[in-house]
């Protein structure tokens, strides 16, 4: 047992800090104020103090901290992307990442697993092996393998996917991680408030106050904020947000489902995902099979859950894993992804003086978590976006520019 | 030593029908009706399973599909249930996530290191050295986790069905019951479901030692069977409350998705557990569980019990226990004062000692802390609720059964989007606000009175009914009025007992204890959604049923709040863990052949999946590999003929006046200008300008186009053909003929000549030039021949309906028999294209692609009023190109590591595209293919490296296309 446990035992007071103060209410004004207490925001206001020594930040939480889409995804961390601009960040994400437990004194349970994408069909391999190929490039470790790889890594999976979808090699990633994403809001928000940003939760903005093209405060459910600067951190509520400043984005807002097992021994160590089948699976440290698909094929702004949408993932997984037939689904749940176009992020400045966006999130938000609050501060510290995420910027969809992601989204959507 | 009573009025279990079973190596019998767990009980087996975390022992909890650490495995099923499960004869059963067994579990050290392991521990260590975690994760990833699945369980295929009714009624208790009967009664279609096996829900088991209740069920009952518009379902649950009152009810069997007009949600509530240390001995169980023990199982819970109770309702348990031949030797009251309920009444005459104002301080557990020995009680103050330990006194006892209050199975209220507020007078939350069409009834809306619930039940019935517009007179059933501290209240408002030792457990799934909510809030987690998650109180596959009441009002302690004010966590399905297979059902994979799809299978071809459709790729013949197959077929084509079924083409008709105009502003091409008979190229593009497909548009008539289009995103092309004539609204209709038409191409040099053995028409080029269309017969079969390029010069394409292809493809075969005629796959036709000269959507474009980048620009009409994606394009006009598609060769005879499609164009670290397309054509002998390149290095000659999958780089030319001569054919 780690010594550090030993000091609980040898206590009676349950020797622990809290993770971050309780604040009464905002202040009259802030240097930035972040509105989406997530773990993009959270990461965004570590980062602020601890890169750039700016603490007198605000994070704006309308509900608690981490109960978005950090709190509802499968939390698969990867960088197998298919742009290098895409694979450069992500692998930046990922490099934080392996480093994140020490540096914000959290177990995040962050576990490389390796993460096979299989591909069933002749076109789903050539985008495997293209996407090998600008991995390499990049200096990202990322392989096509065949079916036998597939089934050392995993030899409960039906290569044949019960006759329906015979798997004919995969795109194989080693640095595919899962993490605790909880666990990753709650270091990020212990940080920053150690460093002195404050988190206000149940803290809902309610309009933006732009005077002159600028950025000058928002109005809240407790009062009013001065402010020169706003990160928008807010993914699927994004449109609400951009709205107040009158800012045109491409986002739409599809739901995203998931859903989790009952415990079992483990026995899945690698991440899987299957395109055809919109089915990617991992087992988490409690022993669940946490399971997603692809989006909800309309846009709603709302996190209800369908059940066609279980019914489709538990068929596919069967397919993929036919004993599964008696194992039990606790439980299903939703998010709002706020979709792109090109299935890139929005990130930087904005036509706005002091408005930045961080956005565009969809589905690939959890894993971008470390660095897009790395440079979300560096671009509201310094008022200009460094150039990791120039590709991402917002003016890209006027400029023709995209940065083409969509043959890297884990499923088909 | 047995704890079965004599036999009980209504009892579940067939005496008649001896059943044997092994739990872990021992031997057992039990009756027919048995559940594992009333099975072993019986037996007087205490110890049925250990706990998640510390392994502790566990028995019976609620016996209502909530006692989660006892799951068992036969060694064929995993996570078996055991307090609901049907013990059957021959099971060999052990519990699950032991180490050792569930006597001598070795994990259990686990339990006397629980100091160690303070709530959210493996947050606070473990990941310093990072090295050392890997280690760490191993260690705590092999401790967590239930039952281990079995790899060779079988795929099972369950059905569904869907079924409509007026009204769903969900639960078969007293209320449902009469709910059901009610609204019968008045003419609808009535489903009621109820989880268990047979209905009754409380009058099954919550008698007050007497057999009143047994006689009231069996009336209605009788009133119920004679009611033919009633569908009974018993041992089914609804699973969950999905929009549109949707509501999957599970059974054994499978899945029923139940579409009601109105739900009425009578599913009562669950035992609450108070919480004090060493709630969680077996021994101690819930009161209800006690009951059903006894009037379900004829089993005695123990011998001599105590009742630790906060509501009349434990009073009755203690009647029932007596009634079983258990000795009470005292009923606990945490409530100052004398109650005068006739249970209690009933109880004093009978020598029973109360203690009211008293609480179990403790339960005392034997030396191997399997069991209950004793219990320890003293004075309760239900102010500060806190235990008053000066004078504590000592009972021995071998059961506990806890009766303190209730929370409400409302999951599939909240997941319908009720309002539930906590009305303090019955200390539970209700329904404040249901949606349109969903109603409340009995102990899930906070009504516990026996006669109450009836009167509940009909009135949920005629508000039913009157949402339906049916005339009903309007009941008024009120909840009662009082302070929580009146002893008419079903719950107590805080019924915990804090002990300086702890183990005191809220949450038995998780071993949660107070304290680990006091430290969670402590740390932070003040609020129930952060509470949840860094303790993970509820998340266990018990869903929080005994444990979420309890752990809210801890926090509204802690925050010092009222418990309307902390709100409770998220609802979400499913009600109970709903298996895989049932929720998968039987899989069903779309899969779309042609007519001709036995002929292919017979001929030997290698099908691929393209969209939903299987086609023939290629078909091998005498041992030849793919790459030989491929190059066979291709050289047919291009020496003599060859023909492909080409039925999965997408195949789509705009018929009207303004069918020219709709093709206009949909692709971007002209098409007002094009003549009846002739053909044209047709290019889709996004609002981006991306390419998106391709196809032939071919005018049959003024007002008749018929387009084919691939066969991927042919689905894809008709839905936003849809859409776009939603926004548009011209004079057209559209039809999606995919299905009806089959399609044969005909190709190569001898084609004319072989099919002009079939038909009337004038195929001379002359009269039938490339790009036109003619309505004609073929074989005697009806058809539209379109004069096409794609794979050869000479080639048609035969439009038949798809039941006739056959006929024509086996005329064509005869015909072409003596010509050297052969079939070609899908795979040969990507070769034959590529000599072409013909890019692909969706092979050499992507998601990203434009037509300047693939040289398309004499596709375009840009002086067009309009078409998808035509702002763009003049905005991309003027802009550089960033990368071109090119036409390449490798080196002639070219020996090295072949380059694959995807592989990256590079220049030094610099990529400049990638390679598409490539394969070696033996028509001319060389590696030919398409990559993107840099638009400055795109005229004929130019070079370019690829790097192959190895690294090797190998150098490609840009050719001019087509690669091959013109075949004019005979």
């Amino acid at each position: 047992m780690p010594l550090r446990l030993l000091k609980f035992a040898v206590s009676k007071d349950h020797p622990a800090p809290r993770f971050f103060k309780s604040h009464e209410a905002p202040k009259k004004s802030y240097d930035v104020v972040i509105i989406g207490g997530g773990g993009h925001g959270l990461a965004a206001a570590y980062y602020l103090a601890k890169d750039h020594g700016i603490t007198n930040v605000a994070v704006l939480e309308k509900g608690y901290i981490g109960g978005g889409n950090t709190g509802r995804n499968t939390t698969i961390v990867r960088s197998n992307y298919l742009t290098p601009e895409g694979v450069n960040f992500y692998d930046a994400s990922v490099k934080i990442y392996e480093g994140l437990s020490e540096e914000l004194d959290l177990n995040l349970f962050y576990s490389t697993r390796g993460h096979f994408t299989l591909a069933h069909t002749e076109s789903a391999m050539r985008t495997m092996r293209w996407r090998a190929e600008v991995n390499k490039h990049v200096g990202v470790e990322s392989r096509v393998v065949g079916p036998d790889e597939i089934a050392k890594a995993c030899p409960q999976l039906d290569l044949s996917c019960s006759g329906q979808a015979p798997i004919l090699g995969a795109l194989f990633h080693a640095p595919g991680s899962v993490a605790r994403h909880d666990g990753v809001a709650w270091g990020y928000a212990r940080g920053a408030d150690r460093l002195g940003a404050e988190i206000h939760q149940n803290t809902e903005v309610l309009a933006i106050d732009v005077k002159n093209g600028k950025v000058c405060g928002v109005k809240t459910n407790k009062g009013y904020i001065e402010t020169k600067q706003v990160l928008c951190a807010v993914a699927g509520f994004t449109p609400r947000i951009t709205e107040m400043v009158d800012l045109e984005t491409p986002i739409v807002i599809h739901p995203l489902q998931a859903c989790v097992t009952e415990p079992m021994k483990p026995w899945l160590d690698t991440i899987l995902v299957s395109g055809s089948l919109h089915v990617y699976v991992s087992q988490s440290s409690r022993g669940e099979l946490v399971m997603g698909s692809s989006l909800d094929p309309y846009e709603v702004h709302s996190t209800r859950s369908t059940l066609d949408f279980v019914e489709g993932l538990t068929s596919h997984m069967l397919d993929m894993f036919p004993f599964l037939s008696n194992v039990k689904v606790v439980r299903q749940w939703a998010g709002m992804a706020d979709m792109t176009p090109d299935f890139a992020p929005i990130m930087g400045k904005t036509p706005i003086e002091g408005f930045y966006i961080d956005a565009g999130w969809g589905t690939w938000g959890f894993k971008a978590t470390p660095i897009s609050g790395k440079t979300m501060a560096q671009t509201i510290a310094n008022d200009s976006a460094p150039d990791l995420i120039h590709s991402f910027r917002l003016s890209r969809f006027e400029d023709y520019e995209l940065t083409g992601e969509k043959g890297a989204a884990s499923v088909g959507h | 030593m047995t704890l079965r009573t004599s036999k009980q009025v209504g009892e579940w279990i067939n005496r008649n029908k001896k059943i044997s079973f092994k739990f872990e190596g021992e031997q057992f019998t039990a009756f027919e009706g048995d559940t594992i767990s009333s099975a072993l009980w019986a037996a007087d087996q205490k110890v049925l399973g250990r706990s998640f975390k510390y392994h502790r022992p566990r028995g019976v909890l609620s016996l209502a599909n909530h006692d989660v650490n006892v799951l068992m495995t036969d060694g064929i099923d995993t996570n078996i249930r055991a307090d609901v499960v049907e013990v059957k004869d021959g099971m060999v059963l052990t519990a699950v996530n032991t180490t050792g067994g569930v006597k001598k579990d070795k994990s259990s050290y686990i339990d006397s290191i629980s100091p160690l392991l303070p709530v959210g521990f493996y947050y606070k260590a473990f990941h310093t050295p990072r090295r050392f975690f890997p280690f760490w994760e191993k260690v705590i990833r092999n401790a967590a986790g239930l039952g281990i699945v079995n790899f060779d369980y079988p795929r099972i295929l369950k059905r569904k069905q869907h079924s409509h009714c007026d009204v769903l009624v969900i639960g078969a208790g007293p209320t449902g019951l009469t709910a059901a009967y009610e609204a019968a009664q008045a003419g609808l279609e009535v489903t009621l479901v109820d989880e268990n096996r047979q209905v009754g829900g409380s009058l099954t088991y919550d008698r007050g030692g007497e057999t009143a209740a047994s006689k009231q069920l069996n009336d209605l009952l009788i009133k119920v069977a004679n009611q033919s518009n009633i569908k009974m379902l018993t041992g089914t649950y609804a699973a969950g409350y999905y929009p549109d009152h949707l509501i999957p009810v599970v059974s054994e069997g499978g899945i029923n998705k139940v579409r009601a007009k109105t739900v009425i949600v009578a599913s009562g509530a669950f035992e609450q557990p108070p919480v004090f240390r060493y709630n969680d001995l077996p021994g101690v169980m819930l009161g209800s569980a006690a009951q059903r023990l006894i009037y379900r199982y004829g089993v005695k819970p123990f011998n001599n019990g105590i009742v630790v109770t906060a509501n009349d309702y434990g009073y009755r348990v203690a009647l029932d226990l007596l009634e079983a031949g258990t000795k009470v030797v005292a009923v606990v009251d945490l409530r100052k004062g004398t109650n005068t309920c006739g249970a209690a009444i009933t109880l004093a005459k009978r020598g029973i000692k109360i203690y009211a104002g008293y609480c179990v301080y403790e339960a005392l557990a034997s030396s191997d802390k399997s069991s209950v020995r004793g219990a320890v009680l003293c004075e309760y103050d239900n102010i500060a609720n806190v235990a008053l330990t000066k004078n504590k006194l000592t009972l021995e006892c071998d059961g506990i059964a806890m009766s303190a209050g209730w929370a409400p199975a409302g999951a599939l209220l909240y997941q319908a989007g009720t309002g539930m507020q906590f009305d303090n007078s019955v200390q539970q939350f209700v329904p404040s606000r249901l949606p349109a069409g969903i109603f409340a009834a009995g102990k899930v809306n906070g009504i516990f009175d026996l006669e109450q619930r009836l009167q509940d039940g009909k009135r949920a019935a005629n508000e039913a009914l009157r949402y339906l517009g049916l005339e009903a007179p309007q009941i008024t059933v009120a909840r009662p009025v009082g302070q929580p501290s009146d002893l008419s209240c079903p719950s107590h408002p805080y019924p915990m007992v804090p002990h300086d030792k702890g183990k005191n457990f809220v949450d038995f799934d998780e071993d949660i204890q107070i304290k680990d909510f006091v430290n969670a809030a402590k740390e932070g987690f003040d609020n129930i959604e952060l509470m949840k998650r860094f303790t993970t109180v509820g998340m266990g596959p018990s869903q929080g049923k005994h444990s979420n009441m309890n752990a809210i009002r801890i926090l509204a302690r802690i925050r010092d709040l009222p418990v309307e004010k902390i709100g409770t966590t998220t609802s979400r399905p499913f009600f109970h863990p709903t298996p895989i297979g049932h929720l998968g059902g039987r899989g069903f994979h779309a899969h779309r052949l042609t007519s001709l799809h036995d002929w292919h299978q017979a001929n030997g071809a290698v099908f691929t999946d393209i969209g939903a459709w299987k086609r023939a790729a290629y078909y091998p013949t005498n041992g030849q590999t793919k790459e030989q197959a491929i190059q066979t077929e291709a050289m047919a084509v291009r020496t003599a003929a060859g023909i492909i079924d080409g039925s999965s083409f997408g195949k789509i008709e705009v018929h009207g006046p303004d069918a020219a105009e709709f093709l206009e502003r949909f692709f971007t091409g002209s098409y007002k200008t094009q003549k009846v008979g002739r053909c044209r190229y047709v290019m889709l593009l996004d609002d981006s300008g991306v390419i998106a497909d391709d196809g032939i548009a071919s005018r049959l008539a003024d007002d008749l186009f018929y387009l084919s289009i691939g066969t991927s995103n042919a689905a894809a092309v008709y839905r936003e053909m849809q859409r776009s004539q939603q926004m548009w609204q011209l004079d057209i209709g559209l039809v999606n003929v995919t299905g009806a038409f089959g399609a044969i191409n005909i190709a190569g040099p001898v084609a004319r000549t072989i099919l002009s053995a079939l038909t009337d028409l004038d195929l001379s080029y002359e009269s039938f030039p490339i790009s036109s269309v003619r309505e004609s017969h073929v074989a005697g079969v009806e058809a539209r021949l379109i004069r096409v390029a794609f794979v050869s010069d000479v080639g048609y394409e035969l439009h038949i309906p798809m039941a006739h292809v056959p006929h024509v493809w086996n005329a064509l075969l005869e015909a072409g028999k003596q010509h050297g005629l052969r079939p070609f796959g899908s795979d040969t036709q990507r070769l034959l294209r590529l000599e072409m000269g013909h890019p692909m959507p969706g092979v050499d474009t992507d998601g990203l692609t434009n037509p300047f980048e693939i040289g398309a620009d004499w596709a375009i009409e840009m002086n067009k009023p309009y078409f998808i994606g035509q702002r763009s394009l003049q905005i991309l006009a003027k802009r550089p190109l960033r990368k071109q598609l090119v036409p390449f060769v490798l080196a002639e005879n070219f020996k090295g590591e072949m380059p694959m499609d995807c592989n990256l164009v590079v220049d030094g670290r610099a990529i400049l595209g990638r390679v598409t397309s490539i394969a070696y054509s033996k028509f001319i002998n060389r590696c030919i293919g398409f990559a993107y390149v840099s638009p400055a290095k795109t005229a004929v000659g130019s070079t370019f490296e690829i790097r192959t999958d190895s690294g090797t780089l190998v150098k490609a030319t840009v050719a001019a296309a087509p690669f091959i001569q013109n075949q004019k054919g005979a």
